[in-house]
Protein backbone atom coordinates (compact mmCIF):
# COMPACT_ATOMS: atom_id res chain seq x y z
CA UNK A 1 0.00 0.00 0.00
CA UNK A 2 1.64 2.61 -0.99
CA UNK A 3 1.86 6.55 1.14
CA UNK A 4 3.15 9.84 0.01
CA UNK A 5 6.31 8.30 1.62
CA UNK A 6 7.09 5.96 -0.95
CA UNK A 7 7.37 8.72 -3.93
CA UNK A 8 10.39 11.15 -4.51
CA UNK A 9 12.73 7.95 -4.70
CA UNK A 10 12.73 6.62 -8.07
CA UNK A 11 15.50 6.45 -10.01
CA UNK A 12 15.54 8.98 -12.78
CA UNK A 13 15.50 5.81 -15.68
CA UNK A 14 12.37 4.17 -13.86
CA UNK A 15 10.44 7.87 -13.79
CA UNK A 16 10.87 7.88 -17.36
CA UNK A 17 9.83 4.65 -18.14
CA UNK A 18 7.01 5.39 -16.42
CA UNK A 19 6.34 8.83 -17.86
CA UNK A 20 6.95 7.54 -21.20
CA UNK A 21 4.46 4.65 -20.41
CA UNK A 22 1.84 6.59 -19.24
CA UNK A 23 2.25 8.51 -23.06
CA UNK A 24 1.79 5.28 -24.91
CA UNK A 25 -0.79 4.29 -22.82
CA UNK A 26 -3.13 7.88 -23.54
CA UNK A 27 -1.95 8.40 -27.33
CA UNK A 28 -3.23 4.24 -27.82
CA UNK A 29 -6.27 5.07 -25.23
CA UNK A 30 -7.50 8.04 -27.28
CA UNK A 31 -6.89 6.03 -30.78
CA UNK A 32 -9.00 2.81 -29.68
CA UNK A 33 -11.28 4.21 -27.21
CA UNK A 34 -12.48 7.13 -30.03
CA UNK A 35 -12.74 3.43 -32.11
CA UNK A 36 -14.99 2.47 -28.64
CA UNK A 37 -17.16 5.05 -28.65
CA UNK A 38 -17.72 5.05 -32.55
CA UNK A 39 -18.57 1.49 -32.63
CA UNK A 40 -20.10 1.35 -28.88
CA UNK A 41 -22.97 4.35 -30.76
CA UNK A 42 -23.39 2.78 -34.03
CA UNK A 43 -24.54 -0.36 -32.47
CA UNK A 44 -26.77 1.73 -30.05
CA UNK A 45 -27.82 3.35 -33.04
CA UNK A 46 -28.59 -0.07 -35.11
CA UNK A 47 -25.63 0.74 -37.94
CA UNK A 48 -22.01 -1.19 -38.31
CA UNK A 49 -19.97 1.87 -37.57
CA UNK A 50 -16.13 1.76 -39.08
CA UNK A 51 -15.54 -1.52 -40.27
CA UNK A 52 -13.13 -0.87 -43.21
CA UNK A 53 -9.34 -0.17 -41.38
CA UNK A 54 -8.18 -3.40 -40.16
CA UNK A 55 -10.12 -5.92 -38.46
CA UNK A 56 -13.19 -4.88 -37.02
CA UNK A 57 -12.24 -1.20 -37.98
CA UNK A 58 -9.92 -1.20 -35.43
CA UNK A 59 -7.17 0.47 -37.40
CA UNK A 60 -9.98 3.98 -38.23
CA UNK A 61 -8.56 5.99 -35.76
CA UNK A 62 -4.52 5.32 -36.67
CA UNK A 63 -5.60 5.98 -40.67
CA UNK A 64 -7.47 9.03 -39.43
CA UNK A 65 -4.08 10.13 -37.61
CA UNK A 66 -1.84 9.50 -40.34
CA UNK A 67 -3.75 11.18 -42.95
CA UNK A 68 -4.12 14.31 -40.39
CA UNK A 69 -0.43 14.43 -39.86
CA UNK A 70 0.34 14.22 -43.75
CA UNK A 71 -2.22 16.49 -45.39
CA UNK A 72 -2.22 19.85 -46.40
CA UNK A 73 -2.22 22.19 -43.40
CA UNK A 74 -4.17 25.57 -43.88
CA UNK A 75 -3.10 28.48 -42.03
CA UNK A 76 -6.01 31.22 -42.65
CA UNK A 77 -4.45 34.50 -43.57
CA UNK A 78 -6.32 36.73 -40.93
CA UNK A 79 -4.84 34.60 -37.71
CA UNK A 80 -2.08 35.48 -34.99
CA UNK A 81 0.43 32.91 -35.72
CA UNK A 82 2.01 32.45 -32.81
CA UNK A 83 -0.92 31.60 -30.77
CA UNK A 84 -2.74 30.02 -33.12
CA UNK A 85 0.17 27.56 -33.11
CA UNK A 86 0.77 27.52 -29.38
CA UNK A 87 -3.15 26.96 -28.51
CA UNK A 88 -3.65 23.13 -28.80
CA UNK A 89 -0.11 22.49 -27.32
CA UNK A 90 -1.59 24.57 -24.30
CA UNK A 91 -4.78 22.40 -24.55
CA UNK A 92 -2.86 18.79 -24.51
CA UNK A 93 0.01 18.76 -22.62
CA UNK A 94 -1.43 19.89 -19.74
CA UNK A 95 -3.66 16.97 -20.16
CA UNK A 96 -1.35 14.66 -20.13
CA UNK A 97 0.14 16.00 -16.98
CA UNK A 98 -3.21 15.05 -14.75
CA UNK A 99 -2.06 11.43 -15.66
CA UNK A 100 0.75 11.80 -13.23
CA UNK A 101 -0.92 11.31 -9.86
CA UNK A 102 -3.67 8.86 -11.37
CA UNK A 103 -2.82 5.54 -8.90
CA UNK A 104 -2.29 2.63 -11.05
CA UNK A 105 -1.67 0.43 -8.67
CA UNK A 106 0.83 -0.45 -5.60
CA UNK A 107 4.27 -1.09 -4.96
CA UNK A 108 5.61 -3.39 -7.30
CA UNK A 109 9.27 -4.69 -8.50
CA UNK A 110 10.28 -2.56 -11.93
CA UNK A 111 12.79 -4.45 -12.96
CA UNK A 112 14.70 -5.04 -9.69
CA UNK A 113 13.42 -1.36 -8.33
CA UNK A 114 10.95 -1.43 -5.56
CA UNK A 115 8.46 1.46 -7.06
CA UNK A 116 4.19 2.15 -6.90
CA UNK A 117 2.66 1.94 -10.52
CA UNK A 118 1.86 5.69 -10.20
CA UNK A 119 4.46 8.54 -11.51
CA UNK A 120 4.37 10.42 -9.02
CA UNK A 121 2.39 11.39 -5.73
CA UNK A 122 2.12 14.76 -4.35
CA UNK A 123 0.75 16.33 -0.98
CA UNK A 124 -1.69 18.66 -3.37
CA UNK A 125 -2.31 15.86 -5.89
CA UNK A 126 -5.82 16.66 -6.41
CA UNK A 127 -4.87 20.57 -6.85
CA UNK A 128 -2.55 19.50 -9.65
CA UNK A 129 -5.54 18.33 -11.62
CA UNK A 130 -7.67 21.14 -10.93
CA UNK A 131 -4.72 23.68 -11.76
CA UNK A 132 -4.42 21.99 -15.09
CA UNK A 133 -7.40 21.85 -15.89
CA UNK A 134 -7.68 25.75 -15.46
CA UNK A 135 -4.72 25.85 -17.86
CA UNK A 136 -6.16 23.95 -20.57
CA UNK A 137 -8.97 26.90 -20.48
CA UNK A 138 -5.96 28.92 -21.67
CA UNK A 139 -6.01 26.68 -24.93
CA UNK A 140 -9.74 27.16 -25.30
CA UNK A 141 -9.79 30.82 -25.03
CA UNK A 142 -6.86 31.38 -26.88
CA UNK A 143 -7.67 29.20 -30.17
CA UNK A 144 -10.66 30.74 -30.08
CA UNK A 145 -9.27 34.15 -29.55
CA UNK A 146 -6.63 33.57 -32.68
CA UNK A 147 -8.60 32.39 -34.99
CA UNK A 148 -10.04 35.67 -35.60
CA UNK A 149 -13.45 34.20 -36.56
CA UNK A 150 -16.54 35.43 -35.42
CA UNK A 151 -17.97 31.52 -34.46
CA UNK A 152 -14.62 30.41 -33.20
CA UNK A 153 -14.43 33.58 -30.40
CA UNK A 154 -17.98 33.02 -29.52
CA UNK A 155 -17.29 29.52 -29.34
CA UNK A 156 -13.90 29.82 -27.46
CA UNK A 157 -15.65 32.68 -24.74
CA UNK A 158 -18.66 30.15 -24.27
CA UNK A 159 -16.51 27.11 -24.02
CA UNK A 160 -14.60 29.26 -21.45
CA UNK A 161 -17.58 30.21 -19.30
CA UNK A 162 -19.09 26.40 -19.61
CA UNK A 163 -15.31 24.94 -18.22
CA UNK A 164 -15.12 27.57 -14.94
CA UNK A 165 -18.29 27.23 -13.98
CA UNK A 166 -18.58 23.58 -13.71
CA UNK A 167 -14.79 23.45 -12.37
CA UNK A 168 -16.02 25.04 -9.20
CA UNK A 169 -18.73 22.38 -8.86
CA UNK A 170 -16.08 20.11 -9.62
CA UNK A 171 -13.70 21.56 -6.97
CA UNK A 172 -16.53 21.57 -4.18
CA UNK A 173 -17.37 17.94 -4.56
CA UNK A 174 -13.98 17.04 -3.86
CA UNK A 175 -13.77 18.77 -0.09
CA UNK A 176 -16.38 15.74 1.00
CA UNK A 177 -13.66 13.32 -0.16
CA UNK A 178 -10.86 15.19 1.93
CA UNK A 179 -13.23 15.93 4.58
CA UNK A 180 -13.41 12.11 4.88
CA UNK A 181 -9.97 11.12 3.82
CA UNK A 182 -7.73 13.89 5.53
CA UNK A 183 -5.42 14.03 2.25
CA UNK A 184 -5.28 15.62 -1.41
CA UNK A 185 -3.13 12.89 -2.16
CA UNK A 186 -4.05 10.67 -4.50
CA UNK A 187 -2.45 7.38 -3.40
CA UNK A 188 -3.42 8.18 0.30
CA UNK A 189 -7.20 8.45 -0.86
CA UNK A 190 -7.41 5.14 -2.47
CA UNK A 191 -5.71 3.31 0.39
CA UNK A 192 -8.59 5.14 2.52
CA UNK A 193 -10.86 3.00 0.47
CA UNK A 194 -9.40 0.21 1.21
CA UNK A 195 -11.27 -0.64 4.66
CA UNK A 196 -15.51 -0.79 4.77
CA UNK A 197 -17.61 -2.25 7.52
CA UNK A 198 -19.73 -5.00 7.39
CA UNK A 199 -23.62 -5.03 7.50
CA UNK A 200 -25.20 -7.89 9.49
CA UNK A 201 -28.45 -9.45 8.63
CA UNK A 202 -29.02 -11.91 10.66
CA UNK A 203 -26.48 -13.82 10.56
CA UNK A 204 -25.48 -13.24 7.55
CA UNK A 205 -22.12 -11.05 7.51
CA UNK A 206 -22.18 -8.82 3.75
CA UNK A 207 -18.83 -6.73 3.34
CA UNK A 208 -20.46 -2.90 3.06
CA UNK A 209 -18.62 -1.23 0.05
CA UNK A 210 -16.32 1.48 1.52
CA UNK A 211 -16.01 3.35 -2.06
CA UNK A 212 -16.90 7.13 -0.93
CA UNK A 213 -19.14 6.75 -4.42
CA UNK A 214 -21.66 4.64 -2.32
CA UNK A 215 -20.98 6.86 1.21
CA UNK A 216 -20.93 10.30 0.04
CA UNK A 217 -23.27 9.53 -3.08
CA UNK A 218 -24.40 13.14 -3.92
CA UNK A 219 -20.97 14.23 -4.28
CA UNK A 220 -20.48 11.26 -6.30
CA UNK A 221 -23.58 12.46 -8.29
CA UNK A 222 -22.67 16.33 -8.63
CA UNK A 223 -19.23 15.07 -9.85
CA UNK A 224 -20.52 12.86 -12.61
CA UNK A 225 -22.32 15.92 -14.08
CA UNK A 226 -19.30 18.18 -13.47
CA UNK A 227 -17.38 15.82 -15.33
CA UNK A 228 -19.66 15.71 -18.06
CA UNK A 229 -19.44 19.32 -18.09
CA UNK A 230 -15.98 20.35 -17.68
CA UNK A 231 -14.70 18.28 -20.40
CA UNK A 232 -17.61 19.31 -22.71
CA UNK A 233 -19.36 15.96 -23.48
CA UNK A 234 -22.88 15.58 -24.19
CA UNK A 235 -25.25 17.00 -23.14
CA UNK A 236 -23.25 19.76 -22.15
CA UNK A 237 -21.05 19.60 -25.35
CA UNK A 238 -22.62 23.38 -26.20
CA UNK A 239 -19.21 24.77 -27.86
CA UNK A 240 -19.65 22.34 -30.56
CA UNK A 241 -23.31 23.34 -30.90
CA UNK A 242 -22.92 22.92 -34.88
CA UNK A 243 -25.87 24.30 -35.68
CA UNK A 244 -25.19 27.91 -34.08
CA UNK A 245 -21.35 27.58 -34.03
CA UNK A 246 -20.32 25.82 -36.63
CA UNK A 247 -17.51 23.68 -34.77
CA UNK A 248 -16.65 26.63 -31.65
CA UNK A 249 -13.13 27.49 -30.67
CA UNK A 250 -11.86 24.94 -33.66
CA UNK A 251 -13.71 25.92 -36.23
CA UNK A 252 -10.63 27.19 -37.98
CA UNK A 253 -8.47 24.06 -37.45
CA UNK A 254 -8.81 22.73 -40.59
CA UNK A 255 -8.23 18.78 -40.24
CA UNK A 256 -4.62 19.25 -39.88
CA UNK A 257 -2.11 17.23 -37.27
CA UNK A 258 -3.40 20.80 -34.96
CA UNK A 259 -6.85 19.71 -34.92
CA UNK A 260 -5.78 16.15 -34.15
CA UNK A 261 -3.79 17.68 -31.15
CA UNK A 262 -6.80 19.52 -29.74
CA UNK A 263 -9.07 16.42 -30.10
CA UNK A 264 -6.70 14.38 -28.26
CA UNK A 265 -6.90 17.20 -25.37
CA UNK A 266 -10.58 16.42 -25.31
CA UNK A 267 -9.98 12.73 -25.15
CA UNK A 268 -7.12 13.08 -22.33
CA UNK A 269 -9.40 14.90 -20.73
CA UNK A 270 -12.04 12.56 -20.55
CA UNK A 271 -9.62 9.58 -19.85
CA UNK A 272 -8.77 11.94 -17.06
CA UNK A 273 -11.85 12.93 -15.14
CA UNK A 274 -12.71 9.37 -15.33
CA UNK A 275 -9.53 8.60 -13.74
CA UNK A 276 -10.12 10.99 -11.31
CA UNK A 277 -13.70 9.60 -10.34
CA UNK A 278 -11.98 5.76 -9.90
CA UNK A 279 -9.19 7.47 -7.45
CA UNK A 280 -11.57 9.15 -5.86
CA UNK A 281 -14.86 8.19 -5.52
CA UNK A 282 -15.13 4.08 -7.18
CA UNK A 283 -11.87 2.50 -5.09
CA UNK A 284 -8.84 3.94 -7.43
CA UNK A 285 -6.80 0.46 -8.33
CA UNK A 286 -8.35 -2.08 -5.29
CA UNK A 287 -10.29 -4.57 -6.62
CA UNK A 288 -14.38 -4.03 -6.37
CA UNK A 289 -15.99 -6.69 -3.52
CA UNK A 290 -16.17 -10.15 -5.14
CA UNK A 291 -13.22 -10.05 -6.35
CA UNK A 292 -11.01 -8.77 -3.81
CA UNK A 293 -12.21 -11.92 -1.34
CA UNK A 294 -9.23 -13.18 -3.38
CA UNK A 295 -6.44 -12.48 -1.61
CA UNK A 296 -4.01 -11.75 -4.16
CA UNK A 297 -6.05 -9.13 -6.03
CA UNK A 298 -4.83 -6.15 -4.40
CA UNK A 299 -1.29 -7.23 -4.65
CA UNK A 300 1.40 -6.92 -7.93
CA UNK A 301 0.33 -6.07 -10.87
CA UNK A 302 -3.07 -7.40 -10.81
CA UNK A 303 -4.16 -3.80 -9.93
CA UNK A 304 -3.55 -2.60 -13.03
CA UNK A 305 -6.69 -4.44 -14.94
CA UNK A 306 -8.79 -3.63 -12.19
CA UNK A 307 -8.45 0.17 -13.40
CA UNK A 308 -8.14 -0.22 -16.51
CA UNK A 309 -11.64 -2.27 -15.87
CA UNK A 310 -13.42 0.62 -14.35
CA UNK A 311 -11.95 3.19 -17.08
CA UNK A 312 -13.35 1.39 -19.41
CA UNK A 313 -16.73 1.22 -17.97
CA UNK A 314 -16.47 4.68 -17.15
CA UNK A 315 -16.15 5.69 -20.44
CA UNK A 316 -18.62 3.67 -21.80
CA UNK A 317 -20.86 5.64 -19.50
CA UNK A 318 -19.76 8.53 -21.59
CA UNK A 319 -20.55 7.09 -24.33
CA UNK A 320 -23.95 5.91 -23.19
CA UNK A 321 -24.88 9.30 -22.12
CA UNK A 322 -24.05 10.60 -25.63
CA UNK A 323 -25.84 8.12 -27.19
CA UNK A 324 -29.04 9.07 -25.45
CA UNK A 325 -29.20 12.64 -23.84
CA UNK A 326 -29.95 15.72 -26.51
CA UNK A 327 -28.03 18.72 -25.50
CA UNK A 328 -29.42 21.23 -22.86
CA UNK A 329 -29.65 25.12 -23.72
CA UNK A 330 -27.02 27.45 -22.32
CA UNK A 331 -29.02 29.41 -20.23
CA UNK A 332 -30.38 25.89 -18.49
CA UNK A 333 -26.15 24.86 -18.44
CA UNK A 334 -25.06 28.29 -16.67
CA UNK A 335 -28.65 27.73 -14.45
CA UNK A 336 -27.74 24.22 -13.19
CA UNK A 337 -24.34 24.60 -12.89
CA UNK A 338 -24.63 28.10 -10.55
CA UNK A 339 -27.84 27.67 -9.10
CA UNK A 340 -28.26 24.00 -8.64
CA UNK A 341 -25.08 22.27 -8.08
CA UNK A 342 -23.00 24.94 -6.58
CA UNK A 343 -25.78 25.77 -3.60
CA UNK A 344 -26.35 22.13 -2.98
CA UNK A 345 -22.76 21.64 -2.99
CA UNK A 346 -21.87 24.60 -0.26
CA UNK A 347 -24.96 22.94 1.77
CA UNK A 348 -24.25 19.39 1.48
CA UNK A 349 -20.20 20.11 2.38
CA UNK A 350 -21.47 21.55 5.78
CA UNK A 351 -23.74 18.94 6.11
CA UNK A 352 -20.81 16.38 5.99
CA UNK A 353 -18.72 18.74 7.91
CA UNK A 354 -21.00 18.74 10.84
CA UNK A 355 -21.55 14.61 10.58
CA UNK A 356 -18.00 14.35 10.67
CA UNK A 357 -17.36 16.97 13.91
CA UNK A 358 -20.51 14.80 15.56
CA UNK A 359 -17.92 11.83 15.86
CA UNK A 360 -15.33 13.92 18.10
CA UNK A 361 -17.26 16.41 20.00
CA UNK A 362 -21.18 15.45 20.56
CA UNK A 363 -21.25 19.44 22.18
CA UNK A 364 -24.50 21.51 21.84
CA UNK A 365 -22.50 23.33 19.61
CA UNK A 366 -22.11 20.98 16.88
CA UNK A 367 -25.94 20.11 17.41
CA UNK A 368 -26.80 23.97 16.90
CA UNK A 369 -24.71 24.14 14.05
CA UNK A 370 -26.61 20.78 12.25
CA UNK A 371 -29.82 22.79 12.77
CA UNK A 372 -29.00 25.95 11.41
CA UNK A 373 -28.06 23.95 8.35
CA UNK A 374 -31.09 21.87 8.31
CA UNK A 375 -33.34 24.41 8.86
CA UNK A 376 -31.67 27.01 6.82
CA UNK A 377 -31.60 24.88 3.89
CA UNK A 378 -35.52 23.60 4.30
CA UNK A 379 -36.13 27.59 4.25
CA UNK A 380 -34.06 28.50 1.22
CA UNK A 381 -35.90 25.71 -0.43
CA UNK A 382 -39.16 26.95 0.48
CA UNK A 383 -38.45 30.57 -0.10
CA UNK A 384 -37.40 29.32 -4.26
CA UNK A 385 -40.49 27.08 -4.43
CA UNK A 386 -42.60 29.05 -3.55
CA UNK A 387 -41.34 31.96 -5.31
CA UNK A 388 -41.41 29.64 -8.83
CA UNK A 389 -44.79 28.43 -7.73
CA UNK A 390 -46.09 31.90 -8.25
CA UNK A 391 -44.01 33.09 -11.13
CA UNK A 392 -45.54 29.85 -13.13
CA UNK A 393 -48.81 30.94 -11.92
CA UNK A 394 -48.16 34.40 -13.69
CA UNK A 395 -47.23 33.08 -16.47
CA UNK A 396 -49.39 30.46 -17.09
CA UNK A 397 -52.56 33.35 -16.13
CA UNK A 398 -50.54 35.48 -19.01
CA UNK A 399 -50.70 33.07 -21.43
CA UNK A 400 -54.26 31.96 -20.80
CA UNK A 401 -55.31 36.25 -21.19
CA UNK A 402 -53.46 36.11 -24.70
CA UNK A 403 -55.45 33.39 -25.64
CA UNK A 404 -58.35 35.53 -24.94
CA UNK A 405 -57.49 38.34 -26.44
CA UNK A 406 -56.54 36.78 -29.87
CA UNK A 407 -59.44 34.51 -29.94
CA UNK A 408 -62.20 37.62 -29.56
CA UNK A 409 -59.62 39.38 -32.41
CA UNK A 410 -58.39 37.78 -35.31
CA UNK A 411 -57.11 40.36 -37.10
CA UNK A 412 -54.48 40.56 -34.15
CA UNK A 413 -52.85 37.07 -35.76
CA UNK A 414 -54.57 34.87 -33.11
CA UNK A 415 -53.10 31.45 -33.72
CA UNK A 416 -53.48 28.87 -35.52
CA UNK A 417 -55.92 31.01 -37.66
CA UNK A 418 -54.90 33.41 -39.94
CA UNK A 419 -56.36 36.52 -39.90
CA UNK A 420 -59.71 36.98 -41.27
CA UNK A 421 -60.41 40.12 -43.06
CA UNK A 422 -57.31 39.16 -45.91
CA UNK A 423 -58.11 41.01 -49.28
CA UNK A 424 -58.67 37.73 -51.14
CA UNK A 425 -61.33 36.64 -49.08
CA UNK A 426 -63.46 38.84 -49.76
CA UNK A 427 -62.79 38.82 -53.41
CA UNK A 428 -60.52 41.61 -53.85
CA UNK A 429 -57.14 40.70 -55.88
CA UNK A 430 -54.49 42.63 -56.20
CA UNK A 431 -53.52 43.07 -60.06
CA UNK A 432 -50.23 41.34 -59.74
CA UNK A 433 -51.69 37.62 -59.07
CA UNK A 434 -51.93 35.84 -62.12
CA UNK A 435 -54.93 33.45 -62.38
CA UNK A 436 -54.66 30.06 -63.47
CA UNK A 437 -55.11 28.97 -66.97
CA UNK A 438 -54.27 32.32 -68.28
CA UNK A 439 -51.92 31.63 -71.23
CA UNK B 1 15.02 12.64 -6.96
CA UNK B 2 15.27 12.86 -3.45
CA UNK B 3 13.69 15.68 -0.78
CA UNK B 4 11.01 17.22 -0.95
CA UNK B 5 10.92 18.61 -4.46
CA UNK B 6 11.56 15.21 -5.58
CA UNK B 7 8.00 14.38 -6.81
CA UNK B 8 7.45 17.81 -8.48
CA UNK B 9 10.45 17.24 -10.04
CA UNK B 10 8.78 14.35 -12.03
CA UNK B 11 5.99 16.82 -13.13
CA UNK B 12 8.78 19.03 -14.84
CA UNK B 13 10.03 15.76 -16.27
CA UNK B 14 6.61 15.14 -18.03
CA UNK B 15 6.14 18.85 -19.08
CA UNK B 16 8.79 18.46 -20.83
CA UNK B 17 8.63 14.84 -22.77
CA UNK B 18 4.92 16.45 -22.96
CA UNK B 19 6.42 19.77 -24.56
CA UNK B 20 9.09 17.55 -26.44
CA UNK B 21 7.03 14.61 -27.97
CA UNK B 22 4.07 17.75 -29.69
CA UNK B 23 6.29 20.16 -30.37
CA UNK B 24 8.39 17.50 -32.23
CA UNK B 25 5.18 16.22 -33.71
CA UNK B 26 4.26 19.45 -34.97
CA UNK B 27 7.98 20.03 -36.53
CA UNK B 28 7.79 16.67 -38.86
CA UNK B 29 4.11 17.55 -40.05
CA UNK B 30 5.47 20.79 -40.98
CA UNK B 31 8.14 18.86 -43.02
CA UNK B 32 5.92 16.39 -44.29
CA UNK B 33 3.65 17.78 -45.56
CA UNK B 34 2.60 19.11 -48.66
CA UNK B 35 2.17 23.45 -48.82
CA UNK B 36 0.62 24.72 -51.84
CA UNK B 37 -1.82 27.88 -50.37
CA UNK B 38 -3.69 30.21 -52.43
CA UNK B 39 -5.70 32.67 -51.65
CA UNK B 40 -9.38 30.97 -51.66
CA UNK B 41 -7.55 28.28 -49.20
CA UNK B 42 -6.31 30.87 -46.80
CA UNK B 43 -9.51 32.79 -46.58
CA UNK B 44 -11.36 31.87 -42.82
CA UNK B 45 -13.72 29.22 -43.39
CA UNK B 46 -16.12 30.63 -40.88
CA UNK B 47 -19.63 28.55 -41.84
CA UNK B 48 -18.35 27.79 -45.66
CA UNK B 49 -20.34 30.58 -47.10
CA UNK B 50 -17.18 33.51 -48.05
CA UNK B 51 -16.06 35.80 -45.04
CA UNK B 52 -17.97 39.65 -44.43
CA UNK B 53 -15.58 42.39 -43.12
CA UNK B 54 -13.40 41.70 -40.59
CA UNK B 55 -12.13 38.79 -38.58
CA UNK B 56 -14.02 40.50 -35.05
CA UNK B 57 -17.54 40.54 -34.58
CA UNK B 58 -19.05 42.55 -31.85
CA UNK B 59 -20.86 40.59 -29.36
CA UNK B 60 -22.62 41.19 -26.25
CA UNK B 61 -20.02 40.01 -23.53
CA UNK B 62 -22.24 38.16 -20.96
CA UNK B 63 -19.38 36.18 -19.35
CA UNK B 64 -17.58 38.68 -17.05
CA UNK B 65 -20.08 38.60 -14.22
CA UNK B 66 -19.27 34.46 -14.44
CA UNK B 67 -15.16 35.62 -14.54
CA UNK B 68 -15.61 37.44 -11.27
CA UNK B 69 -17.57 34.95 -9.73
CA UNK B 70 -15.36 32.42 -10.45
CA UNK B 71 -12.71 34.04 -8.83
CA UNK B 72 -14.22 34.24 -6.15
CA UNK B 73 -15.17 30.92 -5.59
CA UNK B 74 -12.30 29.35 -7.01
CA UNK B 75 -10.59 31.21 -4.19
CA UNK B 76 -13.18 29.41 -1.74
CA UNK B 77 -12.85 26.35 -2.98
CA UNK B 78 -8.78 26.66 -2.78
CA UNK B 79 -9.53 27.90 1.00
CA UNK B 80 -11.80 24.67 1.68
CA UNK B 81 -9.19 22.31 0.74
CA UNK B 82 -6.65 22.66 3.38
CA UNK B 83 -9.32 23.03 5.95
CA UNK B 84 -11.39 19.64 4.93
CA UNK B 85 -7.72 18.40 5.49
CA UNK B 86 -6.74 18.94 9.18
CA UNK B 87 -10.54 19.13 9.78
CA UNK B 88 -10.58 15.72 11.52
CA UNK B 89 -6.82 15.91 13.23
CA UNK B 90 -6.38 16.38 16.59
CA UNK B 91 -6.87 19.84 18.20
CA UNK B 92 -9.42 21.11 15.54
CA UNK B 93 -13.03 20.03 15.60
CA UNK B 94 -15.84 22.61 16.59
CA UNK B 95 -13.96 25.79 16.34
CA UNK B 96 -12.65 25.08 12.45
CA UNK B 97 -16.51 24.07 12.31
CA UNK B 98 -18.03 27.56 13.21
CA UNK B 99 -14.97 29.35 11.58
CA UNK B 100 -15.88 27.35 8.20
CA UNK B 101 -19.50 27.93 8.68
CA UNK B 102 -18.76 31.86 9.04
CA UNK B 103 -16.70 32.01 6.14
CA UNK B 104 -19.16 29.64 3.90
CA UNK B 105 -22.23 32.40 5.26
CA UNK B 106 -20.03 35.19 3.76
CA UNK B 107 -19.69 33.17 0.30
CA UNK B 108 -23.55 32.28 0.16
CA UNK B 109 -24.15 35.98 0.97
CA UNK B 110 -22.38 36.79 -2.55
CA UNK B 111 -24.08 34.02 -4.34
CA UNK B 112 -27.62 34.74 -3.11
CA UNK B 113 -26.89 38.50 -3.70
CA UNK B 114 -25.91 37.77 -7.61
CA UNK B 115 -29.07 35.78 -8.07
CA UNK B 116 -31.32 38.51 -6.85
CA UNK B 117 -29.56 40.55 -8.86
CA UNK B 118 -30.38 38.25 -11.63
CA UNK B 119 -27.09 38.51 -13.09
CA UNK B 120 -27.19 34.50 -13.13
CA UNK B 121 -29.93 34.58 -15.28
CA UNK B 122 -28.84 34.32 -18.93
CA UNK B 123 -30.39 37.21 -21.20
Amino acid sequence: MPSLNDFGHDPLWISIIKAVVIFVFLVLAVLFGVWTERKLISRMQHRYGPNRAGKFGLLQSVADGLKMGLKEDLTPSGVDKVLYLVAPLILVVPAFISYSIIPFGPVVSMFGVKTPLQLTDLPVAVLLVLAMASLGVYGIVLAGWASRSPYAILGGLRSTAQVISYEIAMGLSFVAVFLYAGTLSTSEIVAKQAGGGTLDIGSLTIPMPSWYAIQLIPSFLIYVLTMLGETNRVPFDLPEGEGELVAGFHTEYSSSLKFALIMMAEYVNVFVVSGLSITLFLGGWRAPWPISLWDGANHGWWPLLWFFIKLVIVFGFFVWVRAALPRVRYDQLMALGWKVLIPLNLVWILLVATFRALRVDKGPVVFTMLAIIVIGALAVYFYFDTANQRRREARAQEIQQDFETLADAPALGGFPVPPLDLPHYHGVHSSKEVTSGSN
Amino acid sequence: MDGYFGSYVVVAVLLAIGVGVFAGGLLANRMLRPHRPTVEKLTTYECGVDPVGEGWAQSQVRYYVFTYLYVVFAVDAVFLFPWATVFAAPGFGTTTLVEMFVFLAFIAIGILYAYRKRVLTWT
